[in-house]
């Protein structure tokens, strides 16, 4: 025989699976959300996107090849998964320059600074996001208007945002729901706000597939959301007049967005289904807490990064249930 | 404006001041009385916590030398007598010389040498290559070249070089720390007595085949033909199991062994090029 | 009702190419090499020298302790040498070469075809009997059987579970066995129930072996206290801890015994080893050995006798293929792959499986993404990803604190990982490492 026999440790066989794959199922997930922002915001919000993708691309390419001086590897799908998730949590006519910065965040402090694919502790994307949040609030929270919804309005505030400041204006809730779109409304994506958060059924759909693909489990968005609105029923039965009910809680304010796409990012969530449990109850439990007590509207973004912090040690302490038991 | 700020700067020096006194009160309550010998130890140590010594680091051995009364078990290979002298001096001891000693890997299986009949292809690691199976070529002894030894140099003494495949030590570098010779699974590296120039003879074989079968593997394999024993006068070989062995310190380095060998697996390094007679040595070798 | 033990679990492609061959008799080869060590435990010591005549079947190397076997020459003729060679362990292992010369057995053995239904004979017989012809655990593990049918004291047994799962991809001679010596495999799982003092017996077969279900199902009506369960298709359900979940629902505690919840597993070939060795007096020396991959010309099961070098099977099934990357002994999840062809079949040899050039690469790994999914795969409720990493960085206490010595290799990790990492490379280290570590502990 010619040529060399291969030996190798067991198992031979591979399920053919690759992370290059997950991503991209992840990508094709985003894709309904992704067409739908495109089709209410026009074409600015394709702009948005591709500036988004494009810079995560590039600043990954860049640090990986001229600072860590190793391999680059874009193609592994991760920099566009972040660079979609970024453009999904910014508002259509948000600055190119500030999309770059927050980029650079999301690639360079959020990823690559904790060692790249695998070894950064928070939601890329959502660091982006909170940089720009923090850093450039007026642009970051004044939404243009959303075709579809009939509202007229040169911009449009989100429904929670109305909702908060009808609050500390002492309306009650009553009053300002006249001002709210319907719960049909919502569900479909008839709102104004950030690209990809504005359909729930269209990222509902995103998360059914990735769940018949198996790149997500259903724990952390079954329970955050549940979490959301068992927390925000208790306060509505207690004070309708404060309290919004449940389902703007649900369908607004990127929590879909957060619950399907950002919370179950692998690299940041826990690794056994009761951690990830755990995991999805204490982001619930703190969205809810920021958006009834904070200043901020909205809270999941900050929510999946607090949790993220507490990954760790989630994965340290909550262990599978061992074969065998003791 | 400047009330607030006034404020706050007062504030924080009134906390971090009160902090300050509780802590210093603590660390004198709580103070532990250490020999101030050991710090002193400690700094005449080379500071690599390489575990050379067999202890956990330099301030284990630091702690050891304080304790013991006399310091003949205790070496620190890697600062050698100089520093064991100095710190015979922190602690009013005496030093007792010890040879330095440098690693060497017995293989000199390179790819010229020992030609590979299968291709590994798992985690390239050398314990778990070595867990598996015997390695890339026949010869179950050799080195497999996957570098556990270079991972586990604290002290980039050890090269791997992918021309040769097997890793080289670099003799000016290595401080006999020993943790190659731990981390190799196939038991190759040996701490042997540093002469003069880094020079050496030495068996670069660790096959214990018999001669034929040994042969057949890598050909500057030792077959135990005891004719590097015969020619030694100082009792320096010895003959178990089919291979040689020089014990480095017994060898004069006469290198009467390196041309009966009719394997070339005794080598010889750093010596000036030999005058005469290699030329009918070498034929006699090969007539054998 | 279909049972499947609960915990994590993969399906590779079951690539059962050979299941409808019959098993055909491979020739009898020029020479054979039979190494001293086919089992767990000590090996066992030659008494045979160079230059003496062995017939078939008789004892050429006698086991040396309790947990140990004799070895039986599986050919007659003539030994050639004791000398080392390499088995499928990957080291050169001490073994007696014998130059085949007719084929003269042993006249106590009944060579005949003939099946005998009946016996009588006591339970330490037996045991004497399957300890005399040298059985093993066929299923690839290997460990004396006279060993296991002898429980530690304070413990007894109260089922015998015969293995029929064969869980891995690619195998197909417990298959066969099954399909052609039912009643022979029956009588044996009588005489384990009778060795051990059982009165129940379940054979496990998983579903995508519905004919030997039926044809074991309907041949049970003839045998007191044997029924067949019928499992779902989940490696590795062929893992004694597996199987005894499955059909049982009880679990081995950790780093106990099946024996601690009551239990002994045996495989089909054992128990056909045991009707042969109890019944027709023949010691364990031949085995069924599905030769199969994807390029072989004819993938096929053949009857072998031990120390049947590698090639000759491969020559049987129609030669080495042109792209052949990698020979693998056993199958594709746990076999080893073999460094040359002349690596004999022994007794754990379940199959020699051919993988294609382009296959049997590995891809280069990447980072870890946390995607859990060897969490959720393993069968033992293990971390791999972290074990790894605790292998990895030699964090050796750790590694034992996070159990693993509990891993059973079965590759479901490696195998489902995204990222392509050695997951069990470094696992199987570290269990290594920490098995030397607890060793040395108790002495």
């Amino acid at each position: 025989m010619s040529k060399l026999l291969t030996v190798s440790p067991s198992p031979h066989v591979h399920s053919d699976d690759s992370t290059q794959k997950i991503m991209y199922r992840v990508v094709l997930a985003m894709v309904p959300a992704l067409a739908w922002s495109v089709f209410v915001f026009g074409i600015d919000a394709l702009r948005v996107i591709l500036i988004a993708v494009l810079a995560c691309l590039a600043f990954e390419y860049l640090i990986q090849k001229y600072l860590m001086k190793i391999k680059p590897s874009v193609m592994d799908g991760s920099a566009l998964v972040t660079g979609i998730l970024l453009a999904f949590n910014v508002p259509s006519n948000l600055p190119w320059w500030i999309i770059i910065i927050g980029s650079l965040a999301a690639i360079g402090i959020g990823k690559l600074s904790f060692g790249g694919l695998g070894h950064n502790i928070f939601n890329p994307a959502l660091v982006g996001r909170v940089f720009m949040l923090i850093s450039f609030p007026v642009q970051m929270t004044s939404w243009p208007v959303n075709t579809q919804s009939g509202i007229d309005a040169v911009t449009s505030a989100t429904p929670l945002s109305i909702i908060k400041e009808g609050i500390s204006n002492g309306t009650p809730i009553s009053e300002i729901s006249k001002n709210l779109p319907s719960a049909l409304e919502m569900f479909w994506g008839g709102i104004g706000g950030s690209l990809g958060e504005i359909s729930a059924a269209l990222l509902i759909l995103g998360g059914l597939y990735m769940l018949y693909k198996k790149v997500i489990t259903w724990h952390i968005p079954v329970s955050i959301i549940a979490t959301v609105g068992i927390m925000a029923g208790i306060f509505w039965m207690v004070n309708p007049e404060i309290y919004i009910n449940p389902v703007y809680h649900i369908l607004t304010g990127g929590l879909m967005l957060g619950a399907i796409f950002m919370a179950t990012d692998m690299v940041s969530s826990p690794m056994t289904p009761k951690g990830q449990i755990i995991y999805g109850i204490g982001i619930g439990v703190i969205t809810i807490s920021i958006r009834l007590f904070g200043a901020y509207p909205e809270g999941i973004s900050f929510a999946i990064l607090i949790m993220n912090a507490f990954t760790p040690l989630i994965n340290y302490y909550v262990k599978p249930k061992r074969f065998g038991g003791k | 404006m400047s009330i607030t700020v006034i404020y706050t700067i007062a504030t924080l020096s009134v906390i971090g001041t009160s902090a300050a006194v509780i802590l210093y009160f603590v660390a004198q309550k709580f103070k532990v009385h250490e020999d101030p010998r050991i710090d002193q130890v400690e700094e005449a140590l080379p500071g690599a916590n390489c575990g050379g010594c067999g202890f956990a680091g330099c301030r284990a051995f630091a702690e050891a030398c304080v304790k013991a009364s006399d310091l003949s078990d205790l070496n620190c290979p890697v600062g050698g007598n100089e520093t064991m002298n100095n710190v015979a001096a922190i602690l009013g001891l005496e030093a007792v010389k010890k040879d330095p000693r440098v690693a060497f890997i017995r293989c000199n299986g390179t790819c010229d040498h020992r030609p590979k009949t299968n291709r590994y292809d798992g985690a390239t690691t050398c314990a778990i290559a070595s867990s598996i199976y015997s390695g890339e070529s026949d010869c179950q002894y050799g080195c497999l070249g996957f570098g556990d030894c270079y991972d586990a140099c604290e002290f980039d003494a050890i090269e791997l070089r992918a021309d040769l495949g097997v890793p080289k030590i670099i003799d000016d570098k290595c401080v006999a720390c020993g943790a190659c010779v731990e981390a190799c699974p196939k038991d190759l590296i040996e701490l042997r007595k540093q002469f003069p120039k880094n020079r050496k003879v030495v068996v670069a074989c660790r096959n214990e085949d018999k001669g034929g079968v040994a042969r057949k593997t890598c050909s500057v394999a030792c077959i135990g033909c005891g004719k590097c024993e015969k020619e030694c006068k100082f009792d320096a070989i010895t003959i178990k199991n089919n291979l040689a062995f020089i014990d480095s310190d017994k060898c004069k380095l006469c290198r009467k062994c390196v041309p009966v060998c009719p394997t070339n697996a005794i080598i010889e390094e750093n010596f000036p090029p030999r005058r005469v007679a290699t030329e009918d040595k070498k034929e006699c070798s090969t007539a054998n | 009702m279909l049972k499947t033990f609960k915990k994590g679990g993969v399906h590779p492609p079951e690539n059962k190419l050979s299941a409808a061959k019959k098993i055909e008799v491979l020739p009898l080869p020029k020479s054979v090499f039979i190494p001293v060590a086919q089992h767990i435990g000590a090996p066992a010591t030659p008494v045979v020298n160079k230059g003496d005549l062995v017939k078939t079947g008789q004892i050429i190397a006698k086991s040396s302790s309790f947990v140990s076997t004799n070895i039986h020459s599986s050919v007659s003729g003539k030994v050639k040498k004791i000398d080392f060679s390499a088995d499928s362990s990957g080291y050169p292992k001490q073994g007696v070469f014998i130059d085949v010369e007719g084929d003269e057995w042993l006249e106590e053995i009944d060579c005949s075809e003939e099946f005998v239904k009946e016996f009588n004979i006591d339970g330490p017989e037996i045991i004497k009997k399957i300890q005399d012809a040298g059985i093993v655990g066929l299923g690839g593990a290997t460990f004396p059987t006279h060993v296991k049918l002898v429980p530690p004291k304070g413990m007894k047994a109260e089922v015998l579970l015969i293995n029929g799962v064969e869980c891995e991809p690619y195998l197909t001679s417990d298959h066969r066995l099954m399909l052609e010596k039912p009643d022979e495999i029956l009588v044996g799982t009588q005489l384990l129930m009778k060795a051990l003092h059982v009165e129940k017996a379940v054979i496990g077969i998983e579903n995508n072996k519905p004919d030997a279900i039926e044809l074991l199902s309907e041949k049970c009506k003839g045998y007191q206290g044997i029924s067949v369960q019928p499992l779902k298709v989940k490696y590795p359900q062929g893992g004694e801890k597996q199987l005894i979940k499955a059909v049982t629902g009880k679990e081995v505690p950790s780093g106990g015994l099946p024996i601690a919840v009551g239990a002994v597993v045996s495989n089909v070939g054992t128990a056909f080893a045991v009707y042969e060795a109890v019944q027709k007096n023949k010691p364990l020396i031949e085995r069924v050995v599905t030769v199969t991959g994807k390029n072989v010309a004819n993938p096929s099961n053949f009857k072998v006798r031990v120390g049947t070098a590698t090639s000759e099977l491969i020559e049987a099934a129609g030669g080495l293929p042109e792209d052949t990357g990698k020979i693998i002994s056993g199958g594709p999840m746990m076999g080893r792959a073999v460094a040359s062809l002349d690596v004999p079949v022994t007794k754990g040899t379940s199959g020699i499986l051919i993988i294609k050039e382009d296959e049997s690469k590995r891809k280069e790994y990447m980072a870890c993404i946390r995607c859990s999914r060897c969490v959720s795969v393993c069968p033992m409720g293990l971390e791999p990803y972290l074990l790894m990493t605790l292998g990895e960085k030699q964090i050796f206490d750790r590694a034992e604190q996070e159990r693993v010595m509990d891993c059973i290799e079965c590759g479901s990790c490696s195998y489902t990982c995204p990222s392509q990492r050695p997951l069990l490379d470094y696992i199987r280290f570290g269990k290594g490492k920490v098995g030397q570590i607890i060793r040395s502990r108790k002495k």
